[in-house]
This record gives structure tokens, C-alpha cells and sequence, in this order.
């Protein structure tokens, strides 16, 4: 059923507030990365406000959809959203890669219920998500004989794979999606945050990956492109891939690097610096007034 | 002189002891360990006939998992199928895997302390004609370097499927080691195997006798061996006793956790050591040995191995042979040990 404006603008505020929190973690911080996890905030609060099926109370219920976030370095996003949801209180972001924290530069899944998996190191994250998948459809059909899995079956639980578009880079990507298109895993989704930038620049110079539909279709799945800071397009992305029961799903999410924040958008030097204090305060006034849109006493 | 509570097979010196290689105790442990939990999975990275891996496919073919030629893949997909609460075994040639695919087997498997079986076939310079491609000497040293790998090298195919029955019963990190070509079944459904436990398989200060050999004798030397060597290790004690130099061979299948009590033990005994592993003396067994020993009882260790070099083609005997690691070797190396000792003394 679709939402209602109402809902959706609940969402979108949500990822205002995520946002917020992600300044003032990286000014916190010192160090980190800036310009994915703003770009990327819509997908997570979406994700976290309505898409996935989770208790915050209960991270290891054992019948919660499982995201697995390859690109560890955009955690301070899911960290946000966590604390958000209510997996642990905001103020513990503001301990992000600090000495003893749970919330480590790049995530590490014995030490924060609820984080799935570590990640940091790039290309891995849709092999495991993979092999999560596999092992869903498994459970969902026992007892059963014979080689392999048979698709399409049933299955209530669904895997999440949100991955950067540089990380397309890693071989080990390209063998995983070779995989799950041969096994098509359709409780998977992948969501690309195509955002058109890596650490030494835009993504066409270091390694073209157009046609990423073109090359995602070639191994048997399913493509679909969207707007990634419509709530809205996303969310109608996700339930489309859950109706699609032949092949897996990858949502391209185009997405703005730095989102919310005009003086570092679209520019790749925010890939992996931290705003100082100072531009901290003038990033969270521009979140605040929608780049200057609202009054100041909203900031 | 052969311990009685290692319950050895009866014709062990014998030239017609069966040989099995160490790879056949996968396929028979995992079919074991199959049957008793049905979470346990076999990932194969395209070589299912020579891992041995077939036979839990035959068995379990809905449990056999085929990754095609993609050692990252493999192993960042066991960790996720071990997400979802299921043991996977993965196996290919040990110079792919963990060769190959280290980094995802560090970041996906060890730091997130999950319960996957890393198999390293064909491992060692005995792979043959293959040549140094083929031919991993590093993977000893490779996983026992991440924290909470346990890394286990068993001596023959029995031993071999003990090691896998009992590494599906553990909840972290496990690689296995394994040798494609056949060596001596020497132990017995009956010999004790714990992992992270040594074992004494002839000590020349006990009363039984080997036939020919007069008994006892004191023990100078301590031979330490692990996976493919322990066999030859025997054979040396043997040959060394019928020269009247008493040794202690002590089988090391579990390099990590190093069964550091029973090192020491021995060792304090003998005041001499040799080490023996079909792998590089960097980092491996050897290095291990003599981390343990330096801090807790030094003593003077020769670690034999293959030192600093590649493998090449040839026949799995002409490499050993070359390399320096067989029976004749072990016997030479014991031999000057004590005279270099003897030396010092005049």
C-alpha cells in the first residue's frame, strides 16, 4: 500500500535529523568520511524508518531482514539511523572512532549488536549477503533433496546489500554477482549509492562503470535506477524487487556526495575528510534551513 | 619406545603401511560431521574430484555448495552463510585459498570471530609435478598470524578426519591443512586427538621395546613435527635409537593453539630440538616452537623446513628429498645437534 504524504514527510525527517547527527559525530570524530553517508541518509532512513523488518530492542531477532552495509566506510549513516531507531542513544555517536567505543571507524560487527557484519575493506559485502541469502531460502524450504536451492520459494525474511559505486571497482563484486545471478537469490536486494565519486576523484575518470544497468542486467538481474533522495522512488524500488521472484534486485540509487550541505556537494575532496568545528556549525545550519530556505531560527 | 596410550597401528615400520592422502580425511570427516549436524555445508571453488569435496556432494548434495573459480567469493560467502547459522567447510588448494583470498578471510571470517573451516588442500612441496605455484609453504604462517585462527595440520587421513569432525564442533575460526599425495596411515580411530593437544608417539625412556633395539635409552633430542612429517619423524627415532641416541617425537597437529605445556615439557627433558614441517621455517611450526621455547625454556632448536625458497617440479620423493624433508634428514640433523652441543662442551 503506498504511504501517505504524511508518512513519507515523517521519513524525510528522519533523515534531516540523521543528517545533524552525522556533522556532529565527524566534528566529534575528527576524522572520517563526510560526503557518503550525507549523500546516502534517504536510503537509510527509509531503510530503517519503514523498509526493513528489525527491533531495535532485539538486534538478533531471529526473524529481522538482515542489511549488510559493504562500504564500511559510510557507517556513520547507519550508526546515525541505529541510534535513531533506538538501537542505543544518540549521544553514544558522539564516541565514533574514539578509544574503546562500539562505534569503530569502520564497523566491526563483535562489538555493536545490530551492525550484521565488519566491513571497511571494499568488494565483500554482497558475498556474505549472498551467503546469508542462500541460507534463508535453505531454511525457508527444508526438508528438501536434490542439489541446490529451488527458486522461486517463499521466503519471509530478505537481505539488504548497500554498497558504493567505487567499491564496483573490487573484483570480488563481480564474482558475487555472478553468483547470486546463477542462483537467483531473489530475496537479495543491492542498492548502489551511484554517487559518481571515489577518493581520487569522479568514478568515469578513475574506472568508467557505465553501463552498470547494462552490466548488472548481463548477469541476471534485475535493474531498476532511481532518484536516491526521493523517499518515495526508493521505497516503490524496494517493494518492486520484493515482487520479482526470478533473479535478484539491484536499485541504483543516484545520489548527490555531501547531500544537504551546498559548499561540499558533488565536490570529491568530502570523500574522506571531516568538516572542522567550524564548518560543522555552518554544514548543520545549512541542513537545518534547507540550504537557507527557512529562517535562521530554524538553525 | 612407541607410546602405548598413542595406540599406533601394530606394522608400523612396515614398507607396505597403507597410504592414504590427508585430503581423504576431509571427505570422510565432513560426510561424519554432516550426518550429526545438518547446518554443516562444503563450499568448492571448482575442484570438487581432487579436495574430496565430491564425496559430501554425493552425500549431501543439497549441502554442497559450488562457488566456480572464486576464492574471495568463497570465502566471504562462508562468512555469511555462518551469519545465518551454518558451518561451512570451504576448500580448494591452499595456494588459492588462503593463498589467495587472505584478506577476505581476515576481515570477513577472523576479525567478525565467525565459525568457518578454512581448508587448505594440496599444501606442501609433495603436490609434485604442479611446481612452486602450486606448492603453498606460507599457509601456516599466514592464518596462525590471525587472532582467534585456530590452525591444525594433521599427519595422516585418520587423523585428518578427526580434525575435521572436531573443528564443526567449535563456535570460531578454523583452517585446516591438508596434502594431496599419500603419506603412511599410522594412527588409529583409537589415537587420542584433542585440538590444541600434542601427543608423544615414542619416547625412548619407556620400557616397551621395538623390536632389535635395546631399551631404554636416555632422551637427548626432541623431535617436534607436524602434518606430513610425523611418519618420517617415527621412522628417524628409529633408526637413531638403533644407534643408541634416545629421542622424544612429539606430534604437533595443532600449531595454534600451540600445546605449549607439552613443548616445554619435552623439551626440558631433552635440552635439544628439531622441528620438522613440510612449509617455510618463517612463521611456520618451527617459528612457533621457538617462540614458545625462547621465552619459557630456551633451549637449542634446528627447525627443518624449506628455508627461503620456492618449490619446483618433480616427483612428490625427489622434492622432499630435496627440500630436506624426510627421515634421512631428521636422523642428520639430530645427529648435529648433539655433536655442535658436544663441540661447545670441549
Amino acid at each position: 500500500m503506498a504511504l501517505t504524504d504524511a508518512e513519507i514527510l515523517h521519513i524525510e525527517d528522519k533523515a534531516e535529523k540523521i543528517r545533524e547527527t552525522i556533522i556532529e559525530m565527524l566534528v566529534a570524530a575528527g576524522s572520517g568520511h563526510t560526503a557518503g553517508p550525507l549523500g546516502t541518509a534517504d536510503i537509510f532512513a527509509a531503510l530503517y524508518f519503514h523498509v526493513l523488518k528489525h527491533d531495535p530492542q532485539n538486534p538478533e531477532w531471529e526473524e529481522r531482514d538482515r542489511l549488510i552495509l559493504s562500504n564500511g566506510h559510510i557507517v556513520p549513516v547507519r550508526y546515525a539511523a541505529m541510534a535513531h531507531a533506538g538501537y542505543f542513544p544518540i549521544e553514544e555517536c558522539l564516541t565514533l572512532r574514539k578509544f574503546g567505543s562500539r562505534l569503530q571507524g569502520h564497523p566491526e560487527r563483535p562489538r555493536l549488536p545490530g551492525l550484521e557484519t565488519t566491513s571497511g575493506p571494499l568488494g565483500q559485502g554482497l558475498s556474505q549477503g549472498n551467503g546469508l541469502a542462500y541460507s534463508l531460502l535453505m531454511d525457508a524450504q527444508r526438508p528438501q533433496s536434490g542439489a541446490g536451492i529451488r527458486t522461486p520459494a517463499p521466503v519471509s525474511r530478505r537481505v539488504y546489500v548497500a554498497m558504493g559505486d567505487g567499491e564496483q571497482n573490487e573484483g570480488n563484486v563481480w564474482e558475487a554477482v555472478m553468483w547470486a545471478g546463477k542462483n537467483k537469490l531473489h530475496n537479495l536486494t543491492a542498492i548502489i549509492d551511484r554517487n559518481n565519486i571515489q577518493i581520487d576523484g569522479m568514478t568515469e575518470d578513475i574506472m568508467p562503470l557505465d553501463s552498470l544497468r547494462a552490466k548488472y542486467e548481463a548477469f541476471n538481474w534485475h535493474v531498476l535506477e532511481v532518484d536516491g533522495h526521493n523517499v518515495r522512488a526508493f521505497i516503490d524500488a524496494v517493494d518492486e524487487a520484493r515482487a520479482i521472484y526470478e533473479k535478484p534486485t539491484v536499485i541504483i540509487a543516484h545520489t548527490i556526495p555531501g547531500k544537504g550541505v551546498p559548499e561540499i556537494e558533488f565536490d570529491y575532496h568530502w570523500h574522506g575528510k571531516p568538516p572542522t568545528a567550524e564548518e560543522g556549525k555552518q554544514f548543520l545550519k545549512d541542513i537545518r534551513t534547507l540550504k537557507g530556505k527557512l529562517p535562521h531560527e530554524y538553525a | 619406545m612407541l607410546n602405548p596410550h598413542a595406540k599406533l597401528v601394530q606394522n608400523i615400520f612396515d614398507a607396505k603401511l597403507e597410504q592414504k592422502p590427508t585430503r581423504d580425511g576431509f571427505g570422510t570427516g565432513t560426510i561424519e560431521a554432516g550426518k550429526s549436524n545438518e547446518n554443516v555445508l562444503v563450499l568448492c571453488a571448482d575442484l570438487a574430484e581432487s579436495t574430496r569435496a565430491e564425496w559430501f556432494q554425493k552425500e549431501f548434495p543439497e549441502r554442497f555448495i559450488e562457488m566456480g573459480i572464486a576464492e574471495q567469493n568463497m570465502a566471504a560467502t562462508a562468512a555469511g552463510f555462518a551469519l545465518a547459522g551454518k558451518v561451512p567447510f570451504m576448500a580448494s588448494y591452499a595456494a588459492f585459498s588462503p593463498g589467495r583470498n587472505y584478506e577476505q578471510i581476515r576481515t570477513t571470517i577472523a576479525l567478525n570471530n565467525l565459525h568457518v573451516v578454512v581448508c587448505g588442500m594440496h599444501a606442501g612441496v609433495s603436490v609434485g609435478p604442479d611446481g612452486a605455484t602450486h606448492q603453498m609453504l606460507e599457509d601456516i604462517g599466514l592464518m596462525r598470524m590471525l587472532p582467534g585462527m585456530t590452525v591444525i595440520a594433521p599427519s595422516d587421513a585418520e587423523e585428518a578426519r578427526k580434525a575435521v569432525v572436531a573443528a564443526s564442533k567449535m563456535s570460531t575460526p578454523v583452517y585446516i591443512r591438508f596434502g594431496r599425495s599419500p603419506v603412511p596411515s599410522y594412527t588409529t580411530p583409537e589415537t587420542p586427538f584433542e585440538i590444541g593437544k600434542a601427543l608423544v608417539l615414542w619416547d625412548s625412556e619407556l620400557a616397551e621395546g621395538v623390536e632389535g633395539i635395546q631399551i631404554p635409552q636416555k632422551a637427548k633430542v626432541a623431535i617436534m613435527t607436524t602434518g606430513s612429517m610425523s611418519h618420517q619423524a617415527l621412522v628417524a627415532a628409529r633408526a637413531l635409537a638403533a644407534e643408541g641416541i634416545g629421542t622424544i617425537v612429539l606430534s604437533v597437529p595443532t600449531i595454534k593453539p600451540l600445546d605449549t605445556e607439552a613443548v616445554v615439557s619435552v623439551a626440558r627433558r631433552t635440552s635439544h630440538v628439531v622441528t620438522i614441517e613440510e612449509h617455510t621455517v618463517m612463521g611456520g611450526f618451527g617459528s612457533a616452537v621457538a617462540e614458545c621455547l625462547s621465552e619459557q625454556y630456551p633451549v637449542k632448536i634446528v627447525r627443518l623446513g624449506t628455508q627461503d625458497v620456492f618449490g619446483q617440479s618433480g616427483t612428490p620423493d625427489e622434492l622432499m628429498q630435496h627440500y630436506g624433508l624426510s627421515a634421512v634428514h631428521i636422523g642428520e640433523a639430530v645427529r648435529e645437534i648433539l655433536n655442535h652441543t658436544q663441540h661447545k662442551k670441549n
